[in-house]
């Protein structure tokens, strides 16, 4: 089966720099795929150009068999694919409802059932619906970016390091809403706690210096020491 | 007493032609990280633009809109020939839109012609209300009211509609909104549209205000205006209104009580605020 995104040998050049310099990876519908790699591997700039923040320089970008390599941002996003940064991304002086409606511009039927699901999984979201983005705690932050990624119609989402600088306690809630959310949709997700990614993911890409160095399932990875412990610096 | 009043009205109502200018220029900023320096011209062919349509039509309502209808398409024609080219370059843009400032000057020079015109008001708004010892122009009073509807006109939409949403989301984050699927690109062509419409009614609105205009009248309020954008704090709407009243107050009152400073006064304020507070009085990224 084709999957839902595929980056062919992708570059990527911010300015001067050559920062992403043969990215391949497959995420197939459903599953959950995590991109792993120590710090400056490129992980963030390899979600930035799915969404052509960042575009490609060379190689290719395939979402849902159609090529997104060339199209702006706004139309990648249209065309199903959900982001949550790395800083969460909150617009701080809107209330979380205006946050909301900002990823829901298009309401529908379906997004107005998205936001039904989403409100249910993060019943705090409702209790803080009138407050401003930017008074919410780190967790909630979170949450709230999930969940504002969720409604617009994704079909993919792609999620940054959502563990980073939250206590272990939020981490787990955060991972549950994840694999809850993974019942609707399929989610490429950065992730540098290994516990959590091998819980979570499906299959994994290891990004070393802006290349794709190894790929496969997640259950492999576990018992691979030496990749672990040459590329993350653990096991 | 009069003498209070008079500076007031008189400070208001400047405050209020700056705050058309100074609006624009502050969303063009927030949403885009652009500088427009052209921005002046804009408000000048606004002034003649009105001139030339109260005389076509007779109507004050006439001048108006063929001034704002001007600032429409000048607006247009700035955004996909000017600025649209150097998006993300503040050296380029400073340059391109100071060039471009001088061709819109010279232009209307070329257009109608190199001496200064005058400019009319309607019976209407002539004349003035007397209250005891206190004389109050109307005029004044009614550039000062169109400012106060403008304001809310744009808070409304800013606050209550869905491409006010988007603008104020914009402002503090463009990469997500676009993530979030808007095409920002059209989003600021619609915000710099309505910003140059602003500008050219400041124009037209300040023509009979001073009852004379030249080609070169656009650059001093233009200053004036990136000075308010940047005591109000970049992006901020409501921040360009209350800079823009102060500016126009402190302009009005110290060239009475302190001529010398009078200029100087508004560099001080600025200076002030970015020492002090350099994110401007009021801060809408973040
Ligand atoms: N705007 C930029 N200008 C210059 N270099 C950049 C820019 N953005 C990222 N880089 C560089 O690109 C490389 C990859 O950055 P990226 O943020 O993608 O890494 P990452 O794997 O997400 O790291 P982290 O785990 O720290 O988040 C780094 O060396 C970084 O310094
Ligand atoms: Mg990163």
């Amino acid at each position: 089966m084709e999957p839902l995104l595929r980056m062919d040998d992708v570059h990527t050049h911010i300015g001067q720099y050559h920062i992403l310099q043969g990215v391949s990876f497959e995420a197939r519908a459903g599953e959950v795929g995590v991109l792993l790699g120590r710090n400056g591997a490129g992980k963030t700039t390899t979600l930035k150009t799915i969404l052509g923040l960042t575009p490609a320089s060379g190689g290719r970008v395939s979402f849902g068999g159609t090529d997104v390599t060339k199209k702006r941002t706004h139309a990648i996003s249209r065309s199903g694919i959900g982001y949550v940064p790395e800083d969460q991304g909150i617009f701080s002086t809107l209330t979380v409802e205006e946050n909301m409606k900002v990823a829901m511009t298009r309401e529908t039927e379906e997004t107005r059932k998205k936001l039904d699901t989403v409100l249910e999984l993060f019943p705090d979201l409702k209790t803080f619906w009138k407050k401003d983005g930017g008074h919410l705690s780190g967790g909630q932050k979170q949450m709230l970016a999930m969940a504002r990624a969720f409604v617009g119609n994704s079909k993919l989402l792609l999620i940054d390091e959502p563990s980073k600088g939250l206590a272990p306690i939020i981490i787990e809630k955060v991972m549950e809403a994840i694999q809850e959310m993974k019942q609707h949709t399929t989610i490429v997700l950065v992730e540098q706690n290994f516990m959590m990614a091998s819980r979570i993911g499906d299959t994994y890409t290891l990004i070393d210096d802006g290349r794709t160095v190894q790929s496969g399932r997640m259950a492999d990875l576990a018992g691979n020491d030496e990749l672990k412990r040459k590329y993350l610096g653990i096991g | 007493m009069d003498l209070f009043v008079n500076l007031l009205v008189n400070g208001l109502a400047t405050g209020m032609l700056i705050f058309l200018l100074a609006s624009g220029l502050t969303l063009i900023f927030g949403l885009m990280d652009v500088l427009n320096f052209a921005h002046g011209g804009l408000f000048a062919w606004g002034a003649f633009a009105s001139v030339w349509f109260y005389t076509a039509t007779g109507s004050f309502f006439g001048a108006i809109a063929g001034a704002i209808l001007t600032g429409i398409i000048l607006g247009l024609i700035t955004e996909k020939l000017i600025i649209t080219p150097v998006y993300g370059n503040h050296i380029q843009q400073i340059l391109i839109t100071l060039g471009f400032m001088l061709v819109l000057t010279e232009m209307l020079k070329v257009v109608f012609g190199p001496n200064q015109l005058a400019a009319a008001t309607p019976e209407w708004l002539n004349g003035s209300w007397v209250f005891g010892d206190i004389i109050i122009i109307k005029y004044r009073i009614f550039i000062i009211a169109v400012g106060i509807a403008v304001f809310t006109v744009i808070q409304f939409i800013l606050r209550r509609t869905k491409i006010g949403l988007i603008v104020r989301a914009g402002v503090i984050n463009k990469e997500m909104v676009q993530a979030l699927g808007i095409d920002i690109k059209r989003l600021f062509l619609f915000v710099f549209i309505a910003g140059a419409a602003l500008a050219a009614l400041g124009g037209a609105l300040f023509a009979p205000y001073s009852g004379v205009i030249y080609a070169e009248m656009g650059l001093e309020f233009a200053i004036l205006a990136f000075i308010v954008v940047v005591i109000g704090g970049m992006g901020s709407f409501p921040g360009s209104l209350l800079a823009a009243i102060l500016v126009g107050l402190a302009g009005s009152f110290m060239a009475y009580y302190v001529p010398a400073l009078s200029l100087a006064v508004n560099m001080l304020l600025m200076a002030a605020v970015l020492i002090f507070r350099p994110q401007g009085l009021f801060t809408a990224k973040g």
